[in-house]
């Protein structure tokens, strides 16, 4: 954070508790953090973030008190809170929904990332921090999909402690390990429970830093010039809070939406069906904020490679600011990067819907999923080793505004292209 | 350090290479004291006692219609027991086994009965698909055994591995006769 402290106690109380633990002072300080003005819709995501993770804190503290960790009653459990606790159904389904509103809320934050630049330096480590975020994000789902003892939680158990087998050697036996058995069973729901409930406090805490390295490197914004005078920032409370709280109001609209009309549509009729270690699901899918790493696991015949490839797709994040070679942080300003980028969002679509899909069907044209699965996986690769690193080298950019002054100045009387083209803004 | 030997610090007379030695003895005994709490916290989560203790179970194997398949839970996971027709035998026994994924002659997957004579009929194995762990469906796939409905893997009338992305034929479990008609696994 920049600047030193403006923070004036308005009580007598105030200034006591101030000499003795500036805990108000802090906070204050810490909500004036000078904010480009320039600011859109896109950067409502992190608070919309934090909003997420303390619903299912929340509601899933409360699931704990009522839910049972054990093979013979879990399922019953789950039920019995959809059906006897009071408010139970709308804790339940608060907790599952609020699980595939946090991974969207995740994916937008990631792609606005993607699109300005927001990775490059100074905010690399902000960056990885932020990977990292995603990656406990995606254990902590996978480990609470397993509690309900449903058809679907018992098989993508079993499928993805499967991975962890394929590793050389020692496979089988740190397979095992992790369940603590032959086979998913009592042993792995007890775990599996423990670790889900420690994981979110790990996120967190890793939020906190996130938070952190934002206000030591400042946040990045739609044109990635950074700020220079101070015309070009502004507290962040209240321009930011109320402009989040916004954006929070249009995300529980939706998230409503889910919750009271469809509460089931991003699940899986299976896993209506208890746990039966004797009968397979004949078509077994994760939930949808996997299907993309499923499509890229399967893409390849080969178990190993399979889960290298899988393990790389998320690996491949982590090294993004040091792969993508421009100066240039805003893809406003790159014209050819920009439309590799949409490319590259379309394909990610492309996966979820292969991730879905049986792959030996056909999905267009007599091209199965599992080859369109190929051409996919290879430029989600592409996109991140080869076109990045070279295109950072050859594209000539846009000429970008002198400051964010200018560009707020300048956006009035005459209409770039390039703000038709960026979206939400 | 050593080539200086004694330092004075005012009246003080330290020795340094004494104080290395007590400094890299208690980081050495700290160290091996962390190594030693922190196993049993990694081997809690190993397969625990009673776990291990639910060795064996006996199955009795005349009750499997000819052409039926019997699935019995062991170690939480499923054995098939497949009392095949002679068809499936025949077929199992035809394949090249230079030609196989996994080579393993049919014989080979069987165990003897108690006169020392193998029982092709009755075929033992572990239910678990060796891709991803997933219960093969039986009578199925294009090699007339088991088909693995998550990622496409066929096996053979023998539930060996022959085409799809499994590695390895479906395991046959460490069983023996009993007696004539029942067997004991595990």
């Amino acid at each position: 954070m920049s600047g030193h402290s403006t923070y004036e106690p308005k009580f007598a109380v105030g200034r006591w508790m101030d000499q003795r633990l500036p805990v108000v002072r802090m906070g204050a300080d810490f909500m004036a953090m000078p904010t480009p003005r320039n600011l859109n819709y896109w950067w409502t995501f992190g608070g919309i973030l934090m909003l997420c993770l303390i619903i299912q804190i929340v509601s899933g503290i409360i699931l704990g008190m009522h839910y049972v960790a054990h093979v013979d009653h879990a399922f019953d459990s789950v039920q019995r809170i959809r059906r006897d606790v009071p408010y139970g159904w709308l804790m339940q389904s608060t907790h599952a929904v609020g699980a595939s509103m946090f991974f969207l809320a995740v994916y937008m934050h990631i792609f606005r990332a993607l699109y300005y630049g927001s990775y490059k330096a100074p905010r690399e480590v902000l960056w990885i921090i932020g990977c990292l975020i995603y990656l406990v994000m995606m254990a902590t789902a996978f480990l609470g999909y397993t509690l309900p003892w449903g058809q679907m939680s018992f098989w993508g158990a079993t499928v993805i402690t499967g991975f962890f087998g394929a590793v050389p050697v020692v496979g089988e036996s740190l397979q095992q390990w992790l369940l603590g058995g032959y086979a998913v069973d009592n042993a792995t729901l007890n775990r599996f429970y423990s670790l889900h409930y420690l994981l979110p406090f790990i996120i967190a805490a890793l939020s906190g830093l996130h938070i952190w390295a934002l206000h030591v490197t400042g946040s990045g914004n739609p044109i990635g010039v950074s700020d220079k005078v101070k015309t070009d920032t502004l507290p962040f409370h209240p321009y930011f809070t109320v402009k989040d709280m916004f954006a929070i109001a249009v995300f529980l609209m939706i998230f409503a939406f889910f919750l009271f009309y469809l509460p089931d549509a991003l699940g899986h009729a299976d896993n209506y069906i208890k746990a039966d270690p004797l009968k397979t699901p004949p078509h077994i899918v994760p939930e949808w904020y996997f299907l993309p790493f499923y499509a890229i696991l399967r893409a390849v015949p080969d178990k190993l490679a399979g889960i290298l490839l899988m393990v790389g797709a998320i690996a491949v994040l982590f090294v993004l600011p040091w792969l993508d070679t421009s100066r240039v942080r805003s893809m406003r300003f790159r014209p050819i990067a920009r439309w590799f980028f949409f490319i590259f969002i379309f394909m990610s679509f492309i996966l979820g819907w292969c991730g879905a899909e049986t792959p030996d069907d056909n999905a267009f044209l007599g091209l199965s999923f599992y080859r369109l699965s190929q051409i996919a996986t290879l430029y989600y690769f592409g996109y991140f080793l080869v076109i990045l690193p070279i295109l950072g080298l050859v594209e000539d950019p846009e000429e970008r505004p002198a400051s964010i002054t200018q560009s707020i100045l300048d956006h009035g009387d005459k209409q770039k292209p390039e703000t038709v083209m960026a979206p939400a803004e | 350090m050593a080539e200086t030997g004694l330092i004075h610090h005012d009246d003080i007379v330290a020795d340094d290479s004494k104080r290395d030695f007590i400094f890299l003895a208690a980081g050495a005994a700290g160290a091996i004291g962390a190594a030693s709490i922190v196993w049993p916290l990694l081997a809690q989560m190993g397969k625990a006692a009673d776990t291990l203790a639910l060795g064996s179970i006996e199955i009795d194997v005349s009750k499997v219609a000819e052409g039926q398949q019997l699935k019995v839970l062991w170690r939480g996971a499923p054995v098939f027991v497949r009392h095949r027709t002679a068809a499936e035998i025949a077929e199992a026994e035809s394949v090249d086994v230079g030609s196989l994924k996994d080579p393993e002659t049919d014989d080979a997957r069987l165990v003897a009965g108690p006169d020392g004579a193998l029982k092709p009929q009755y075929l033992v194995q572990i239910g678990v698909c060796t891709h991803f762990g997933c219960v093969p469906v039986g009578e199925a796939g294009e090699y007339d055994g088991w088909y693995c409905p998550c990622h496409g893997s066929h096996y053979d009338t023998s539930g060996r591995i022959r085409k799809g992305p499994a590695p390895r034929n479906l395991a046959v479990p460490p069983y023996e006769y009993v007696s004539d008609t029942v067997i004991k696994v595990g």
